[in-house]
């Protein structure tokens, strides 16, 4: 059978339910989805902003707020998944600028069409997770230091590689190249619905969001995502393929980061060497804020979905508001402590229910 | 009584030994983790591995389970000469084994545990995806047969009892068809009822045919299930034999150190009494 909709999540037939289940009550049932807290959230968040800027509401608005949302939230996505696995990427953030870095200047350098410099980048960058994930597996050190490590080799060799290759801290433009237009359409154009206008990394980030949440919850790939993140040994007693699924999991980050960067150069044409850092934080809270456990075991690619979207809510609400923006780093911190909060005491509840 | 049996002279059955240890001893740089251990597992019997803490249990488990390698001595299965490569291999190979606290992952749902590493799919390509329904019905129904009535499979593991995530994880060994199911320890962290319960699932699997190794260190409950009977001692074997060459009392006595224990209560009834416990003694000198 090959139908296209996904298994029915029907409980198991005969004999209807359990008599001793009558008090599952459809509230209590949501009190269990990690997504919870991030929605309570990012409702409270937009209520807020609705009634403190008068802008907020408008198409517009929405349109830009979608964009800030989805840039993070392309890379929270992988970031979510890898964090139910039990482990960290620090060097997610400047990956992108790499990943950017590389696709510039191999077209530049080797004249060739960008899509060859695109493809090249997609390799080198697979590569790096690849990198991340083999020195964890066979360091058996915490994922926070590797990555840590990769993440500091990665900012030093952007600049200095950039510096090296191209004399400024800049890459060259690549406008005017073959296949630029192309590139540019798949990774930043725009589309107008109605009065809206969307950018493209929307269109990439609900399709993220979609993949990750059917490799979750329905594959054998899902099910051992959870395992490692919740119990590694267990998951290695069973026959899971510990080693390989976090392998996977950085290529993972290492291929959002290829979109990322990607739509980095393709929105401009030049690449600032010095981009990326401190954004590994940022996809890491959303994910946080989206209910990931952080040490592992426990999340869900919307919850991070839903994270990214406080992210583009607060930081454009701030501007709309016509605040001064520093506030945005209070605001931040508070939504991660209310929401870390609230997950423990799920997870709370979860595990002791006993 | 068979104590301290020389090696390779386990009681032998008709038919051959699902798992069979001849001599079988494993090292750890410079030290001897097991020496020359030798033990058979027949279908439908339950074989008890007895020992204190450190007697090298866990290094045996560990060479069934294919997690190490032995490094002397033969290891068969089914008669023909085996190292197992990992876990995989020995579960491509019917040995299943049920770890003391490592046996499921607490957050995960347990119809997920229990197909964890053996997940069913189906569809194709891209579409490839677990037999959702499959899997719910195929747990409700085996734990059921087990004689485990769960509320909900969709509840986290970890909120089942200690007894019940033991039985849900030798019901999960039972269902992939496994010939040989390892126990590390399944009644440590269990009340006098939760045993019983999981002791009888344990009687289950072996009725169902299942060659069993159980390893505890309560010569209670090996007495009550066991057929055959190996007790380890500081990583060499100090005695080996059947249900009918023992009894409870004896195997208790060798259990609890046997002569090892007349000798510490001769020595604690002799022993004078202390003239200070703890602190300073009163006659000392004072501190300056």
């Amino acid at each position: 059978m090959t139908a296209t909709a996904p298994a029915p999540r029907t409980p198991v037939p005969q004999g209807g339910p359990d008599e001793r289940l009558v008090h599952t009550s459809p509230l209590r049932k949501l009190m269990g989805r990690p997504e919870l807290g991030s929605v309570v959230g990012a409702v409270a968040v937009f209520l807020f902003f609705s009634i403190a800027a008068d802008s907020f509401l408008r198409a517009s608005s929405f349109g830009t707020v979608l964009y800030a949302a989805s840039t993070i939230g392309i890379m929270a996505v992988p970031v979510a998944l890898l964090m139910i696995g039990g482990e960290f990427d620090l060097s997610a953030g400047v990956m992108v600028t790499s990943s950017a870095l590389i696709s510039s200047m191999f077209s530049y350098q080797m004249t060739a069409n960008v899509w060859v410099g695109v493809l090249v980048s997609l390799l080198v960058t697979l590569l790096l997770g690849v990198f991340n994930g083999f020195v964890l597996t066979r360091t058996k050190l915490p994922s926070f230091i590797i990555t840590l490590g990769t993440f500091l080799m990665l900012t030093g060799l952007n600049l200095g590689l950039t510096k090296l290759i191209s004399g400024t801290v800049s890459t060259k433009s690549i406008g005017d190249m073959e296949g630029f237009e192309s590139a540019k359409a798949v990774f930043a154009s725009q589309l107008t619905l109605g009065p809206v206008s969307l950018k493209i990394t929307i269109l990439w980030w609900f399709v993220l969001i979609a993949l990750a949440t059917w490799i979750l919850l329905r594959t054998r790939a899902g099910n051992w995502i959870f395992a490692v993140g919740g119990e590694k040994d267990a998951a290695r007693a069973t026959g899971v393929p510990v080693n390989k699924t976090r392998i996977g999991l950085y290529m993972g980050v290492a291929f959002a980061a290829w979109v990322s960067g990607q739509h980095l150069l393709f929105s401009y044409d030049v690449v600032q060497s010095g981009e990326g850092v401190g954004n590994e934080l940022t996809y890491i809270i959303a994910a946080v804020i989206g209910g990931c456990l952080i040490t592992g075991g426990y999340g869900s690619a919307v919850g991070s979905a839903v994270g990214a979207f406080i992210f583009g809510m607060t930081s454009k609400g701030i501007v709309y508001a016509e605040w001064n923006p520093d506030w945005f780093k209070f605001f931040l911190g508070a939504m991660l402590l209310l929401a870390t909060l609230l997950n423990a005491w799920v997870r709370k509840r979860a595990e002791a229910r006993s | 009584m068979s104590t301290a049996v020389g090696p390779g002279t386990t009681p032998s059955a008709p038919g051959t030994p699902l798992v069979e240890l001849d001599r079988v001893s494993k090292f750890y740089g410079n030290i001897k983790a097991l020496e020359g251990v030798s033990l058979e597992v027949h279908a439908g019997e339950i074989t008890c591995v007895l020992g204190d803490n450190g007697a090298g249990k866990s290094t045996l488990i560990k060479i069934i389970a294919g997690l190490h390698q032995h490094d002397e001595g033969t290891f068969r299965i089914e008669g023909a000469d085996t190292t197992l490569v990992n876990p995989r291999d020995a579960l491509d190979r019917g040995i299943a084994t049920v770890y003391q606290d490592l046996a499921v992952v607490p957050l995960m749902p347990v119809w997920r545990n229990f197909f964890l590493g053996s997940e069913p799919t189906k569809g194709r390509g891209p579409l490839r995806r677990l037999d959702v329904r499959l899997m719910r019905e195929t747990t409700r129904s085996e734990l059921l047969r087990m004689g485990i009535d769960l509320r909900d499979v969709d509840q986290p593991i970890g909120t089942l009892s200690g007894g019940e995530r033991q039985c849900v994880a030798i019901a999960r060994a039972v269902y992939f068809g496994a010939k040989v199911l390892v126990l590390d320890e399944p009644t440590a962290a269990l009340g006098v009822k939760q045993s019983g319960v999981v002791l009888k699932y344990v009687a289950a699997a072996r009725d169902a045919g299942l060659g069993v190794v159980l390893i505890t260190h309560n010569p209670h409950h090996a007495h009550l299930v066991g057929d055959r009977f190996v007790l380890l001692k500081r990583g060499a074997m100090s005695g080996s034999s059947t249900k009918d060459g023992t009894t409870l009392d004896e195997l208790t006595r060798q259990m609890a150190g046997g002569s090892e224990l007349d000798e510490l209560s001769h020595e604690l009834e002799r022993a004078p009494a202390p003239s200070h416990l703890g602190g300073h003694p009163a006659d000392a000198e004072p501190r300056k």
